[in-house]
């Protein structure tokens, strides 16, 4: 009886012990996990942040007015300082990685210095101008050989703890990318002493004028949506079909339409329910090598706005992804773009087929505007921009600024260097606007290691 | 009779004409169709566009890298090389700036082309001579530099895949879209960090990445789907959360006013 007994508790135990082991185990990996994710995220904050830095450094070097400026500059020793606790952050105690720090230091100081001093009676000297010109290319370096070090870690899944642990055992001759690539940024900086993401000029928040939640048009019945969404697709072969309603939380009411083919494609598209309007349309499939040029389909693009209906349009960008082009259309009326009415359309390069279209913001912001005339001439509004830019293109438009208004703005494309950049320059009183540096293409990593 | 003997000449003559002109163009290195039949619009990619700017580098209106891609450089190149010559400036390669462009510049297809697969960049490539400097360009007949939407690199766009296909492999591509839109509204919203990185390792913020599948490799479905989603392609309707009904253990997530249903996920605000 006592061996039973005694066998039934011991077994116990070891269940027990071995239960508590796993959910030892299973903590301690949480743990790992999360600490992890927190270098990573440092990490990735930071070459994000050296991306930004350089960007913005280069906004600065356009610049002209000090309204502008000095916003700009505190903008970069903000980054810089949050690009500093970033690296802070790393387990790089024990790489010298000082002199990283120190040039992230002296930008930091520089753009401080400047953004508080009054520019208007103090503008920057000639010196001054090739130092913040000489930050911008050290920046670059910088950023260069960080991007090289994340592809490598987001490529071969690296991490960060095995840095940590290859340091501290200080095992010499440790291959460990990571710390390679640290060194060579450190070499790169030895010779030295906010973000939008819009991909249109402006700002990308919403106008309080929304013209959907205002949109009075009657309402449509599923199935009539269902007609409408294949003929706006036009996929072919559709074998199923499903419809579901938007829920309470959406500022409209809507339909989604989820439809298969035979192939294998899948498309979505949301319609409202007041009219019917297409808001947007994704069709994804496998797409083929480009047979059609970018032109081609930029002209089956135009073609499919054409056939829909979406008048008063102008191209306004076309980038090839692969096999795909995307095109970005804005709005234009006497002759003025209107960049807050932007639809974008996705064609497939193999057979020039539309799969891709997003008309919400044409759809919430189109209408015709009251367009008053600028105030200033373009030669008047021209020279609030610095002199050192080349203008290669002007033209008026109307943008969202940041207090989320629509203003009308002289719209300047000019070159400084290699780089390109837009200065929209309020056509009322010449407030820059906005000063962005528009990015060149990235050179593929891949080939570069 | 007397025209005979002149005729014979004039035969000669240009006989020999002929031959210098036919053997001068077997000489010529290029042949003056060397491009495509495409008009080249700023944003393409490819081998025209690397005999555009290497032609434009020649008589010095592209000052920047040949590196394949139509990007700002190029098009002010092309546009200044097209008033210049006369003709309208609307930044289009087609064919008459096509055949002013060969007529005023030489290219050496497969000098330059070497040259790149030797993993040169050119600074320049013009009359004086043929430098190239010793840097690191490219290799093999991969692309050099591809387009990335403004604001964004290539590893943000890689980071984003990971996170996209931790967290909604198996979902709709609609759904996966989705997924990369909350993160792009999130980097808008005032109440959440503003990078990729920080949005995505937020603690807590999402499954993926707490459990450690954020690692997993992504396809290229879900790189597909952050770039759709970069691009403007937002199905969710500007929410801010998502969650899994089957799986969701928070009661706070149900108060969330709800967007709509993708697949497995209800996005809300």
């Amino acid at each position: 009886m006592l061996r039973i007994l005694t066998i039934v508790v011991l077994s116990l135990a070891a269940v027990g012990t071995g239960f508590w082991g796993y959910q030892e185990h299973k903590e301690k990996n949480a743990i790992l996990i999360n600490a992890e994710n927190s270098y990573q995220r440092a990490f990735h904050d930071l070459t994000f942040g050296i991306d930004r830095i350089h960007d913005q450094i280069g906004a600065t070097l356009a610049m002209n007015t000090r309204k502008s400026l000095s916003p700009a500059l505190a903008d970069v020793w903000r980054l810089t300082s949050e690009a500093h606790s970033d690296v802070g952050q790393l387990p790089l105690t024990l790489l010298p990685f000082n002199k990283t720090e120190e040039f992230l230091g002296s930008i930091g100081d520089f753009s401080y210095k400047a953004a508080v001093r009054d520019l208007e009676k103090e503008p920057l000297t000639n010196e001054e101008y090739a130092h913040l010109k000489n930050l911008h290319e050290q920046s670059a370096d910088i950023q260069n050989e960080l991007r090289k070090v994340q592809h490598m870690v987001l490529k071969n899944n690296l991490r960060w703890m095995d840095v940590e642990l290859a340091l501290a055992t200080e095992k010499e001759g440790t291959d460990n990318t990571i710390i390679d690539g640290f060194k060579t940024v450190e070499k790169k900086s030895q010779g030295y002493s906010e973000t939008n993401v819009s991909t249109l000029p402006g700002d990308m928040n919403k106008l309080d004028d929304n013209h959907l939640k205002k949109n009075k048009a009657a309402p449509i019945s599923q199935k009539e949506a269902v007609e409408k969404a294949k003929e706006y697709v036009q996929m072919k072969q559709v074998n199923d079909i499903k419809v579901t309603k938007s829920g309470k939380g959406s500022d409209f009411s809507f339909y989604s339409i989820h439809m298969t083919n035979k192939d294998g494609g899948e498309a979505s598209i949301d319609m409202t329910r007041r009219g019917g309007y297409p808001l947007w349309y994704i069709i994804n499939r496998e797409v083929g090598k480009p047979a059609l040029s970018l032109n081609d389909a930029n002209n089956k693009a135009v073609e499919f706005l054409n056939r829909n209906k979406m008048k008063d349009l102008v191209l306004y960008d076309s980038t090839q992804y692969d096999n795909v082009g995307v095109f970005t259309f804005v709005g234009e009326q006497d002759g003025i773009r209107i960049y807050p009415d932007a639809v974008k359309v996705k064609v497939a390069l193999d057979n020039g087929q539309v799969v891709g279209v997003a008309a919400n913001e044409y759809l919430e912001n189109h209408h015709e505007r009251k367009l008053e005339k600028p105030a200033l001439t373009e030669s008047e509004a021209e020279k609030f921009i610095n002199s050192k830019v080349e203008i290669q293109e002007e033209r008026l438009a109307v943008i969202k600024n940041d207090l989320n208004k629509e203003v009308l703005c002289y719209e300047f494309l000019g070159t400084l260097g290699e780089d390109t950049y837009r200065i929209l320059i309020n056509a009322k009183d010449g407030t820059e606007e906005q000063v962005e540096k528009l990015r060149r293409a990235e050179p593929v990593y891949d080939n570069l290691l | 009779m007397r025209i005979r003997p002149k005729m014979k000449r004039t035969a000669v003559t240009i006989a020999f004409v002929i031959s210098l002109v036919t053997g001068s163009l077997s000489i010529m290195p290029e042949p003056s169709h060397a491009f495509s039949g495409q008009v080249i619009q700023k944003g393409a990619s490819g081998d025209d566009v690397i005999e555009l700017q290497a032609r434009l580098q020649y008589i010095g209106y592209y000052k920047g890298k040949i590196d394949g891609v139509y990007g700002w450089g190029t098009y002010w190149a092309v546009r200044n090389f097209q008033e210049a010559f006369g003709l309208p400036i609307d930044g289009l390669v087609g064919a008459t700036t096509k055949n002013k462009l060969v007529k005023a510049s030489k290219y050496d297809k497969s000098y330059v082309k070497s040259q790149i697969e030797k993993g040169r960049s050119f600074t320049h490539y013009g009359k004086q001579s043929k430098q190239a400097k010793n840097k690191a360009g490219s290799s093999g007949n991969k692309p050099m530099a591809t387009s990335v939407p403004p604001g964004f690199s290539q590893n943000d766009i890689q980071l984003m895949a990971n996170a996209v296909h931790g967290e909604a492999r198996g979902e709709p591509y609609e759904g996966q879209v989705a997924v990369a839109a909350v993160i792009l509204n999130r980097m808008q919203s005032q109440s959440f960090p503003n990078t990729v990185s920080g949005v995505i390792f937020e603690p807590r913020a999402f499954t993926a990445v707490a459990d450690g599948q954020i690692w997993l490799t992504p396809n290229e479905t879900s790189k597909r789907a952050v770039l759709d989603a970069i691009n403007g392609w937002d199905p969710t309707g500007d929410a801010l959360y998502y969650f899994n009904p089957d799986t969701a253990t928070s009661a706070w997530i149900w108060t969330r006013p709800q967007i709509k249903k993708i697949g497995k996920h209800i996005f809300c605000n």
